[in-house]
């Protein structure tokens, strides 16, 4: 009976029905959400999940009633509160946007305004929807910033943007979207562009705060094991179509869908590591190297690490511990100032002009996001064939030849050779990266966190081509990446950095294992699982 | 190209009119014009009529025929600087992007030293004790303007040399010129095509100053300025003849610019 009088008394806040958004390709318009019912009630956190490209982040900005440029609200309807949005005039919309219903960007270092102060940007939007004045409004900041758990409350907001850390700066634009005490805030993938350790800061802030507020909130993320520690209930969204729905709990313990499954599947190791009889022997050796852009600052200290032949090393670090340098001093993009590297058993020379070219053939990189790593201005054939008629001399037919295996070792389709770049998707170029790294026959490939960009399942894909690749052609990869479901399908040894130097390294089941360095232990403990209550276990754990 | 076209706004198919209607008076002038460059044809400054299109000027020759040959004359001459200050300008800006470090700074100064002379003045000098000689002209325009695409053509490259794929060729041995050449300047071409159409506006101008001041393309050689210059004393006698070879300046500047705009606005979309 209770349940009967819940239903009458917490009518949905939003209310959306058959809703269609279409956007317009140049020359016709097309589907982008299709028939989607979404409800919404007071203090409920809603999980929108799904790929990139699934209408995820068009479907929250649908929420309060706003098309991005080039598409439109073309058909349903969307009730907030007893008003129909997609009936309002702009000059309506606009006084509830911001003031009834708030949004939160992904990227908080590109949505806050560099010239000015944190609080004056918070300011704003109360004041220029009149609801209270400047001085209230800071003072409604500073009480925010508390709640928030930022550092240095009653000054914090005097600052400006680039004077603060990215966990602090995403926490100052939720308070900023709490300025006006909404109704409704849409969080558009709010912890995506943030540390594991990070992270956990943000997302204890929000729940803290929508608990406390009881606001409505729709929370728009791919990262799974995220939502479920925040979402009451979770919607998964695939090419613009809802395919599940559900409350959280049971979403992820019981998917209905196959497609919910896979999202939900924890990364696993496609193919077996082929064992080996012998200790294989040492492909890179780095001796005690450091390096440093300016005289007597070393940005790296004493590096110490071994990649055998057909294994993985996996370097693993925040950003700004210093992976992505190791890689640079590897390359001899950053000559080191002290130690020594050996590649197959001969000195590598730290600059880069006085290596010969078959030193630098039999030593590759491919980079996290492809769609800088590939010239727009070339086509596939071009990119895959510079380094064969490079490096071999190989031309016409020949070269023809090799480039189509290549595209069938990374599995890609012959036709996509005569293809530019941007006529691919994120995973197909990151292929074509491979592709052109396999083409130089190397030894050791560095991979400098080439699934970040990727969606999960994209990105497992990409890791179950890299492990084949292994298997076959014998390659060793030095792998860096912050992400450590990745270093457990993927690694054979483990690297933790910080701050410029090695903290812990050794195999993959030692570094698992406790005990850990303290640094390898916060690491581990941040990475979020799928278990919807591991957040609260962590506070009271890290409480005591 | 054609789906290129197809897309461009308005604005850029009058100005593609523009360029092909000069265009073709270079090409076509000595067939379609009709008389000759130099030849005295009719009275001084004689009205419009079927004979004479656009009257005569101020000697007596026939004004249609000497803004067509003033087209070829002074377009060649314009597009030969700015090919020759383009090549050079382009090379040292991206040699100064892609190296950095001391070259770029001692490139920066050599250009700023260059750039600190005032345009015109400077031309004059060098042009008063040279001589006016067609080469000279091209050579010293060239070096004057070269300043200006190495200010652009650098910047626009060190944008690209940040790139990933750049440093993906660095690493994999390639030289400059390979880097320059294949990497960076297809990625540069938008901008700079706005920027040449933009130069080439300028340095007409300029040639067509110089030219009324009396050192740019000498007489009896018809150049757009120099008949502006020559026909000036029309106006007082209500004689409209030199408008026509400043309309026609007018219009090739107003024609190019309008490709620039539209080269420039497909430019910022096509970042990727």
């Amino acid at each position: 009976m209770s349940h009967l009088i819940d239903i009458k008394q917490h009518k949905p806040l939003l209310d959306i029905k058959q809703l269609n958004i279409e956007g317009y390709d140049g020359e016709h318009w097309k589907p982008i959400v299709n028939n989607i019912d979404m409800t919404l009630k007071r203090g409920e956190v809603l999980g929108l999940i799904g790929e990139s490209g699934a209408g995820k982040s068009t479907l929250g900005l649908a929420s309060m009633g706003y098309a991005q440029t080039g598409c439109r609200l073309a058909s349903g309807t969307i009730d907030f509160d007893g008003m129909d949005l997609m009936g309002l005039s702009d000059k309506e919309k606009i006084k509830l946007r911001g003031s009834r219903i708030s949004y939160v960007a992904q990227s908080a270092a590109a949505s806050f305004n560099p010239a000015h102060k944190l609080i004056d940007q918070f300011a704003e939007g109360p004041v220029q929807h009149g609801i209270m004045s400047y001085k209230d409004a800071v003072e409604k900041a500073i009480d925010l910033y508390k709640r928030l758990d930022l550092p240095d409350p009653e000054n914090i907001g005097f600052r400006y943007p680039h004077q603060v850390s990215g966990g602090q700066l995403q926490r100052a634009m939720v308070a900023m979207a709490m300025a006006t005490d909404p109704d409704i805030i849409i969080f558009d993938e709010p912890t995506t562009a943030l540390d594991v350790t990070t992270q956990i800061e943000v997302l204890v802030a929000i729940k803290d705060v929508i608990s406390e507020m009881n606001t409505g909130a729709i929370y728009i993320t791919h990262d799974l094991a995220v939502v479920a520690q925040l979402a009451d209930r979770i919607m998964v969204l695939r090419h613009g179509n809802l395919v599940e729905e559900g409350p959280a709990r049971r979403m992820l313990e019981h998917p209905k869908k196959e497609y919910t499954r896979r999202l939900l599947a924890v990364r696993v190791a496609g193919e077996e590591k082929l064992r080996q009889k012998k200790d294989p022997d040492v492909v890179l050796e780095i001796s005690n190297v450091s390096a440093a852009y300016q005289k007597n600052i070393n940005i790296v200290d004493g590096i110490n690490l071994k990649v055998k032949r057909r294994k993985t090393v996996a370097v693993v670090g925040e950003s700004g511990s210093g992976k992505t340098t190791v890689a640079r001093i590897v390359t001899g993009l950053l000559p080191a100032n002290a130690g020594r590297i050996t590649f197959t058993g001969e000195t590598l020379s730290p600059d880069l002009a006085s290596r010969d070219r078959d030193c630098l053939r039999r030593l590759q990189m491919i980079y996290q996001m492809p769609d800088v790593a590939l010239n727009p201005r070339q086509k596939i054939k071009r990119i895959i064939g510079r380094p064969l008629s490079f490096y071999f001399g190989m031309k016409g037919k020949q070269a023809t030849a090799r480039i189509k295996e290549l595209l069938s070792m990374v599995e890609l389709p012959e036709k996509y050779m005569n293809r530019y770049p941007a006529e691919l998707s994120g995973g197909e170029k990151q292929r074509i990266c491979i592709a052109r790294a396999l083409a130089a026959n190397p030894e050791l490939i560095i991979c400098d966190e080439v699934t970040s960009a990727l969606d999960q399942l994209v990105a497992e894909d990409i890791l179950k081509l890299l492990q084949r690749l292994q298997n076959e052609l014998g390659i060793s990869y030095l792998f860096i990446t912050h992400d450590l479901a990745t270093v457990k399908a993927i690694a054979d040894e483990i690297v933790v950095m910080y701050k410029g130097r090695i903290v812990e390294q050794g195999i993959k089941s030692e570094i698992l294992k406790p005990p850990h360095h303290d640094y390898t232990e916060l690491l581990l403990s941040s990475v979020p699982e799928m278990d919807p209550d591991w957040l609260d276990n962590l506070l009271e754990e890290r409480a005591a | 190209m054609l789906t290129l076209i197809k897309q461009s706004p308005f604005s850029a198919r009058v100005g593609l009119l523009i360029i092909m209607i000069n265009l073709s008076a270079i090409l076509l002038a000595p067939y379609i014009a009709p008389y000759g460059e130099t030849e005295f044809v009719g009275d001084v400054w004689d009205t419009m009529s079927y004979e004479h299109l656009l009257g005569t000027d101020q000697l007596g020759r026939d004004m249609f025929t000497r803004v067509l040959y003033g087209a070829r004359n002074t377009i060649t001459i314009a597009l030969a600087i700015v090919m020759l200050s383009f090549t050079v300008g382009c090379t040292l800006g991206f040699v100064a992007a892609t190296l950095g470090g001391w070259v770029d700074q001692v490139l920066g100064r050599l250009v700023d030293v260059i750039m600190a002379f005032p345009t015109l003045i400077f031309a004059l000098m060098v042009l008063s004790v040279m001589g006016t000689s067609i080469p000279t002209l091209i050579v010293v325009i060239a070096i004057l303007d070269s300043t200006r695409v190495f200010r652009v053509s650098r910047a626009v490259a060190m944008d690209i040399e940040v790139m990933d794929f750049v440093e993906v060729a660095r690493l994999r041995g390639e030289g400059l010129w390979w880097v320059m050449r294949y990497e960076i300047l297809p990625n540069a071409m938008p901008p700079l095509i706005a920027e040449f159409g933009l130069r080439f506006c300028f340095v007409f101008l300029f040639i067509s100053s110089l030219s009324f001041l009396g050192l740019g393309i000498q007489p009896p050689t018809a150049d757009w300025g120099s008949m502006v210059r020559e026909n000036a004393g029309a106006i007082s006698f209500g004689i409209y003849s030199p408008m026509y070879p400043a309309a026609a300046i007018a219009i090739l500047t107003i024609g190019v610019n309008l490709v620039v705009d539209w080269m420039l606005n497909r430019s910022s979309l096509l970042r990727t």
